[in-house]
């Protein structure tokens, strides 16, 4: 069987037709098995999912109770037989509930990574290496520039920021699923205590994340009834990217504006964005973490997604494997 | 390394002067002698490495990477240093967190141009990825973090809560490190003594007139002079040690020799120098030009563009200090002491008489020579004070000479505009009438608004022809191209470029959205200018109504 009978693209999404269901679908579809929660990877309106628990439980969330016509949960490790296809869910470290999908069907066994991170990450289980003969992987950051440093030194620059402009407003702009959870987590490792005022958009996700045992302190929301400008000088608030851009933030005492991303390991974004203190803390594997992990797969071939494939692919190429771009539609490219 | 890696890229992102104020003096508080005094040259800029090539740092890449993904990666950045820094490959464990600042710039002080490469790719094995920024950008000049050197002297200044002049008067007799200054500043020491002779003076400069100061002020508390279009100079002769300084303090004495000979004088006199041979003969910028950044002057050069100085100002006579004194005082001192001097070295600028700025408009616009490029305004009792003070100086420039000219090339830009077509080369018609050709003229990258680049990147991109890397040429023929009303100083003739001439700060000043390519001006309006031709479709002085 070739690798191309048991998963190829169509307009809809990643297709298995031995097992007909669709990975990540940008469109609904009869079936549908979804890697994590992100918005551009699960959408309401399939008939039915199979996902990890945590996953059901942000879609559920963030689209309501009728979000798919049926749902099943995949516990890691669990297998499941879809058609010819034999199907298992194992962990991706991206964010919370986000997973791997291994299918194999005839001897060949392919993994569809979806976003994925190797580096720790205290709100997810970690990254596992699944062994397989296809591996396709992300490139969001698919360049030899990027490099994540230690997201616990990123934090301590903040904290060192705060400590020099006590007077200021440190407002982070971090993605509601996953890094605003992980920042507030991280922050409290350092050892930062008091309360973290959040953005309303955060709260439900939050709430979500500590009811799963992750414990992220006391926070408060960043209401203007909650205090007057000067209530916030010297506090951390912590609000969505577009939130920035919008009139909630001139309510903050001259603030600096702080943007956890890994694009923010480029100088230039972090200008046009306007930030003054960027945090380079992603989600995503950095260049290092996305060619290590295709050399502990094993795989003899490589397709890779959004982001920038042709960088990933010349590496592959000097490397000896065979590589080529998965052209998907529908994800996001600034998808960190 | 660490603190000041840091502190560069704090600096670059912030745009408050007051954040970057506090960042630069927590900076110098918290850092140890001799790192910050190394950190205050990089970015004062007075730091240079004479060994290092920038060319190195591409080949130290191309050494370490596949070339493919070092152009993706290049492409992707925009910024050479940058890219460096970020692909380098690190070694795990072979980052040295607490190698200081001093001993990075020491050793590549000591190296020797071959060794050069090898000793910056072991250091920068040794740093992290904004350590190596640091020094990529250290070693290459031009931090561009956005800090003036008078604004990281102003850090100094709130350090020490000392006058940023005094630190000013100070700055040319230091050098880095900077030990002395810092003992002060600490009051750990007195004030450095200057030992060095004929230093250099902090100059005065002046403020573009804006209008409503023009409303504001009364003409009776101002003298006006012409604006000479030379190089403003400071000469200096202190016991025989003779000094000749461009406005920012570089000595370009060796440049200048039949100058420093005739200056047979004690103390430091401000003024413009320009070639030719007063009173009559005061010869253009582009006859100076022959004169600049030469390091030999041969005899044939000094006799076929001698210089001399217009004086504006005296600073100091024989050891007296006249800075204090108001500006005519200052002025009658110094017309009797140009009495002294070589009349075809030395003349008085002289002043122009207004009754009110309507009238000094008026000469402005028609000023009697034509290397005049506009008037100065100062206030009579003012006294010679370092910088930019608002208030006693202001600069009435002339209106600039416009030229419609068509898009040819774009460039997409590096830093913030890497995702921007946005230095663009253009070119005005030549040939004959009915079959006429454009030749470029000159290149520029800003005097739009942010607006007008968008619409500029997406014209270009809409009417691309050919790419050759980052560069796209644009179709422009007489019947279909985009006009751009280029506003510029000045012209030079010039053997470099294939249209006979340079534009002296060129910058876009309309989008002729409206315009056919086929109206553009023809080279005949510049060349005009340049005295050669009859000015006969001379371009335009762009005047305000």
């Amino acid at each position: 069987m070739r690798a191309s009978q048991i998963l190829h693209t169509r307009p809809e999404g990643l297709y298995c037709p031995v097992g007909d269901f669709f990975i990540d679908p940008v469109r609904p579809v009869k079936r549908a098995l979804i890697t994590h929660g992100h918005s551009d990877h699960a959408r309401a309106g399939h008939g039915k999912v199979l996902a990890t628990q945590e996953t059901l439980d942000v879609m559920r969330l963030r689209y309501g109770e009728g979000f798919a016509g049926e749902t099943q949960a995949a516990a890691f490790g669990e297998e499941f037989r879809i058609g010819a296809a034999r199907v298992a869910f194992h962990p991706a470290g991206h964010v919370l509930g986000s997973a791997q999908i291994a299918v194999s069907a005839g001897g060949l066994c392919i993994v569809a990574s979806g976003d994925y991170k190797r580096a720790p990450d205290p709100t997810t289980p970690g990254f596992e290496v699944v062994p397989c003969d296809v591996f396709i992987t992300e490139a969001t950051f698919g360049l030899p520039v990027f490099c994540h440093p230690d997201a616990a030194s990123e934090i301590d620059r903040l904290l060192a920021s705060l400590k020099e402009f006590p007077e200021r407003t440190h407002i982070v702009g971090a993605y509601a699923l996953g890094k605003a959870q992980r920042v507030i987590r991280l922050l409290r490792d350092r050892g930062y205590e008091r309360p973290i005022f959040i953005h309303g958009a955060l709260q439900k996700l939050c709430d979500y994340y500590a009811s799963r045992g992750i414990d992220l302190g006391e926070l408060r929301p960043a209401t203007v009834e909650a205090g007057g400008r000067q209530d916030f000088a010297g506090e951390i608030v912590v609000g969505t990217p577009s939130a920035f851009a919008d009139r909630w933030a001139r309510r903050f005492a001259d603030p600096v504006a702080c943007f956890a991303s890994g694009w923010m390991r480029i100088r230039q974004r972090a200008k046009q964005r306007g930030v003054e203190l960027p945090l380079i803390i992603s989600d995503h594997s950095d260049w290092d973490e996305l060619t290590r992990t295709i050399a502990d797969t094993g795989a003899r071939e490589v397709w890779v997604t959004h982001g920038r494939e042709e960088a990933l692919a010349r590496w592959c190429e000097l490397n000896g494997i065979a590589a080529r771009p998965l052209h998907l539609v529908g994800y996001e490219d600034e998808g960190d | 390394m660490k603190a000041f890696a840091a502190l560069l890229d704090r600096l670059v992102l912030t745009s408050s002067r007051n954040a970057k104020l506090r960042l630069m003096e927590d900076y110098f508080r918290d850092t140890p002698d001799p790192d910050r005094g190394w950190a205050l040259a990089g970015i004062a800029g007075t730091l240079s490495f004479a060994s290092v090539k920038p060319g190195v740092l591409r080949t130290l890449g191309l050494e370490r990477m596949d070339p493919v993904l070092f152009a993706y990666s290049y492409d992707y950045v925009g910024d050479l240093a940058e890219t460096l820094s970020l692909v380098w490959p690190s070694s795990p464990g072979a980052a040295d967190e607490n190698l200081p600042l001093s001993a990075v710039v020491e050793t590549l002080q000591r190296t020797s141009r071959s060794d050069a490469p090898a000793i910056l790719a072991a250091l920068l094995d040794r740093l992290d990825v904004p350590g190596r920024f640091a020094v990529i950008k250290l070693v290459t000049g031009g931090l561009r973090i956005g800090v003036s050197a008078r604004l990281v002297k102003q850090a100094l200044a709130n350090l020490g809560k000392v006058e940023v002049g005094e630190i000013e008067e100070l700055w040319h007799g230091l050098e880095p490190p900077y030990e002395p200054l810092f003992a002060w500043l600490e009051g750990r020491a007195g004030k450095p003594v200057l030992a060095a002779r004929a230093l250099f003076r902090p100059v005065m400069l002046a403020n573009a007139l804006q209008e409503v100061d023009a409303e504001k002020l009364d003409p009776a508390d101002y003298a006006a002079e012409w604006k000479w279009d030379g190089i403003r100079v400071q000469l200096v002769n202190e016991a025989d040690t003779r000094r000749i300084y461009s406005r920012t303090g570089d000595d370009v004495g060796a440049t200048f020799p039949d100058l420093l000979e005739a200056m047979e004088f004690e103390g430091v006199v401000d003024g413009e120098l320009l070639v030719g041979s007063p009173p009559g003969d005061t010869r253009t910028f582009s006859d100076l030009q022959q004169r600049l950044n030469r390091k030999t002057v041969s005899a044939k050069m000094l006799t076929q563009y001698p210089v001399f100085v217009r004086a504006y100002d005296l600073l100091v006579e024989g050891d007296t200090d006249l800075r204090g004194l108001g500006f005519l005082d200052r002025r009658a001192r110094l017309i009797e002491f140009l009495g002294r001097l070589e009349r075809t070295r030395f003349d008085l600028s002289p002043l122009v008489d207004f009754a009110s700025f309507a009238e000094l408009d008026g000469k402005r616009r028609n000023p009697p020579h034509p290397v005049i490029e506009g008037v100065m305004l100062k206030r009579t009792d003012s006294p010679y004070l370092a910088g930019r003070p608002k208030g006693p100086w202001f600069k009435w420039k002339r209106d600039p000479y416009t030229v419609d000219a068509v898009l040819m090339y774009a460039q997409r830009g590096h830093g913030k505009r890497s995702s921007f077509y946005s230095d663009f080369t253009f070119g005005v018609w030549t040939g004959p009438a009915d079959a006429p050709e454009l030749v470029p003229v000159g290149k520029a990258y800003f005097g739009f608004t942010d607006e007008e680049l968008r619409q500029l990147d997406k014209y270009v991109r809409d009417n691309t022809v050919e790419r050759f890397g980052p560069v796209r040429s644009v179709r422009a023929d007489p019947g279909h191209g985009l006009v751009l009303e280029v506003a510029f100083e000045g012209l030079n003739r010039s053997t470099r470029h294939r249209s006979g001439v340079a534009m002296r700060f060129p910058r876009i000043s309309r989008l002729r959205w409206d315009k056919p390519a086929r109206e553009a001006d023809r080279i005949e309006a510049l060349t005009a200018l340049l005295g050669e031709e009859a000015p006969q479709e001379k371009a335009s002085r762009k005047s305000k109504p």
